[in-house]
């Protein structure tokens, strides 16, 4: 057993070392393109496994994601903006004066911007986690909208529908990724604790987690409220990624194509919020092609439609949801017991034949 | 012998439907009381009242001197009531052995910034409910199956395992709804001796709700019978077997 405890530790810290190793290759021999693919992955991975701990491990069919997000993106981007640039955007209306000369480091206002997008989720969950299922889903599908509708209003605040510009970018990929691992590895953690058990016990059977001394309403406001701040987290980044955010951006579309990551990875796993999370970036701007004047032949020209990539995901969602219900990697997680049992019984078996 | 807990004129209402009205039940230290009645007579409901899944619409619930009245089930838990259920509620995707830890963790030994971090109060805590699930487990001939997929056992597991788990949240008063329901004769059997070496052994009362009448006769120390939402009689299984009320309860009046 405790052999085995030191193998498993080697080999984390080997695919620590090797996931740094590509990191850093790929910082130097990618193209600008394909980092920035590989950036937005990250950042779909982290909105993956934060939307996965409210729905898969809670149990709750929570559709705000998108709202956190906006919250998150947008103090991020206020208080990490540079002074000059503010007052060059904010031409309709100037800036409330004690937002117009802060610019904190990078690292601090992602901080805000996941306690922010916490404190919202706290206050939005408090009221609407008293419901459940279908309610839960409209109710915070709403609020969601609520908080875009507000963002587009303030106009002193966050330039409303002309949305920020020259947010300071970042393209560098540990950043993303150290995020991103650093985020998995923290809700790997809470979710094998008591309060993971707490969560599971309520997705599981609400009256008997109530019988088991739980209280429910508890374990959903933090699963909630944890959730939303790891979304802020992820609209901070993506604030730095594409260094221009606007309120469309985080329409309930976009609360989708989380829960199109979340169910395709497999309710419950975060192995298969992460896989999900990466294959569905790359193929969302692989099939880009769609979306172009396409020639048949030389016979026929299709003509390119925007939202023709939307079409093909919503089949997709359709059919994962009608065949394959558990997604990829249904509640299973990836990790080296898997691995190991799976090799030893390979190797046990050859021994076998051989005798 | 001091009372644990008494039921002061509980009545339940369901719109325009009495399911139990003014129930006084009293009930001793160390004793295994049973609850018994047709279907449909409210017994489940009268359960459901003492573990706060309802808020009785009139009249007390006494625990331990303590009026329990309208609290919330997790908080009625924490006091020392535990309970299993008519219908099974396990945690279904989940592993035996974790079914039994959710109750343990009820009073986390560690905070959260400490699960984090993974300081050694979380080791310490979780080894220390990892080894007391166990316990429980053997206890009640589950320990070889810790790994399997509650819903995967068969019903007779399942309904240990929900004891097994009820009790683990160290409760002093256990409630079962109807424990032996799908048993064999056989397991029915085993299950009274459990129910009495559990009572001894961790030193508990015991109230049950069973239609399997050599369990209730055989393990019981007093019955209630309830029948419409009242109690039609009580007393030792002796006085109840031979209770005109009560049979004409379960078989109807005779004609004539």
């Amino acid at each position: 057993m405790d052999e085995r405890k030191n193998i498993k530790t080697t080999l984390t810290l080997v695919s620590l070392v090797l996931l740094a190793g590509i990191l850093y290759w790929g910082q130097n021999n990618l193209s600008t393109f394909q980092i920035r693919i590989l950036n937005l992955a990250a950042i779909f991975v982290i909105l993956g496994v934060s939307m996965n701990l409210v729905i898969g491990f809670t149990g709750m069919f929570s559709l705000g994601h998108s709202g956190f997000m906006c919250i998150g993106a947008y103090t991020a981007a206020i208080l990490t903006m540079s002074p000059e640039s503010k007052e060059l955007i904010y031409f309709m209306e100037p800036i409330v004066p004690f937002l117009a000369h802060v610019e904190w480091p990078i690292f601090a206002a992602v901080i805000m911007a996941a306690l922010i997008s916490a404190l919202f989720g706290f206050l939005i969950g408090f009221p609407a986690l008293r419901l459940r299922d279908d309610y839960l889903a409209i109710a915070t599908l709403g609020f969601a909208e609520i908080i875009r509708i507000i963002v587009t209003n303030t106009i002193t605040i966050t330039n409303g529908s002309l949305g920020l510009k020259n947010i300071p970018s970042i393209k560098s990929m540990w950043v993303y990724w150290g995020c991103a691992i650093l985020i998995i590895i923290i809700l790997k953690r809470i979710i094998n604790s008591s309060w993971g058990y707490a969560f599971k016990a309520v997705r599981d059977n609400e009256i008997a987690a109530e019988a088991m001394g739980i209280n429910v309403f508890h374990a959903k406001l933090l699963s909630f409220t944890i959730g939303s701040a790891i979304a802020g987290i992820a609209g901070a980044l993506m604030g730095f990624l594409i260094t221009s955010i606007d309120p469309t951006m985080f329409r309930f579309l976009f609360t989708y194509q989380i829960l199109l990551i979340v169910v395709l990875g497999g309710m419950g796993s975060l192995t298969g919020s992460v896989i999900a999370g990466v294959f569905i970036t790359i193929i969302m701007e692989w099939l880009r092609v769609v979306e172009q004047d396409m020639n048949v032949f030389g016979l026929l020209t299709i003509p390119g439609l925007p939202g023709m990539r939307m079409v093909i995901f919503s089949i997709g969602l359709l059919m994962i949801i009608l065949f394959y219900r558990q997604g990829i990697m249904g509640t299973r997680e990836f990790n080296w017991d898997w691995l190991l049992d799976k090799l030893k019984i390979r190797r046990g078996s050859k021994r076998g034949v051989s005798l | 012998m001091s009372n644990v807990l008494h039921t002061d004129n509980i009545t339940m209402q369901f719109g325009g439907l009495k399911a139990v009205s003014d129930l006084s039940l009293e009930i001793n230290q160390g004793g295994i009381i049973g609850l018994i009645g047709p279907n449909g007579a409210g017994k489940t409901t009268v359960f459901n009242m003492i573990t706060g899944v309802y808020t009785p619409t009139s009249g007390k619930v006494i625990f331990n001197d303590q009026d329990i009245t309208g609290l919330k089930p997790d908080r009625i838990t924490a006091l020392g009531i535990a309970r299993t259920f008519q219908n099974i509620r396990l945690f279904n995707d989940l592993s035996v052995l974790d079914n039994v830890k959710i109750a343990l963790h009820t009073d986390v030994p560690y905070s959260l910034s400490a699960s984090v971090l993974r300081l050694p109060s979380f080791f310490r805590g979780e080894e220390k409910i990892h080894q007391q699930a166990l316990e429980y487990l053997k206890i009640f001939g589950l320990d070889t199956i810790k790994d399997e997929i509650a819903s995967s056992l068969p019903y007779g597991e399942q309904r240990r395992l929900e004891i097994a788990r009820a009790l683990a949240t160290r409760p002093t008063l256990l409630i079962l709804d109807e424990p032996a329901a799908g048993m064999n004769p056989n397991e029915t059997k085993e299950l009274m001796e459990l129910i009495n070496w559990i009572r001894d052994e961790f030193n508990l009362t015991i109230l049950l709700i069973e239609h399997d009448m050599s369990l209730v006769m055989g393990v019981c120390e007093r019955i209630y019978v309830l029948d419409y939402g009242q109690i039609i009689a009580e007393g030792i299984p002796e006085e109840i077997r031979n209770n005109k009320r009560v049979i004409e309860a379960y078989l109807g009046e005779e004609v004539g």
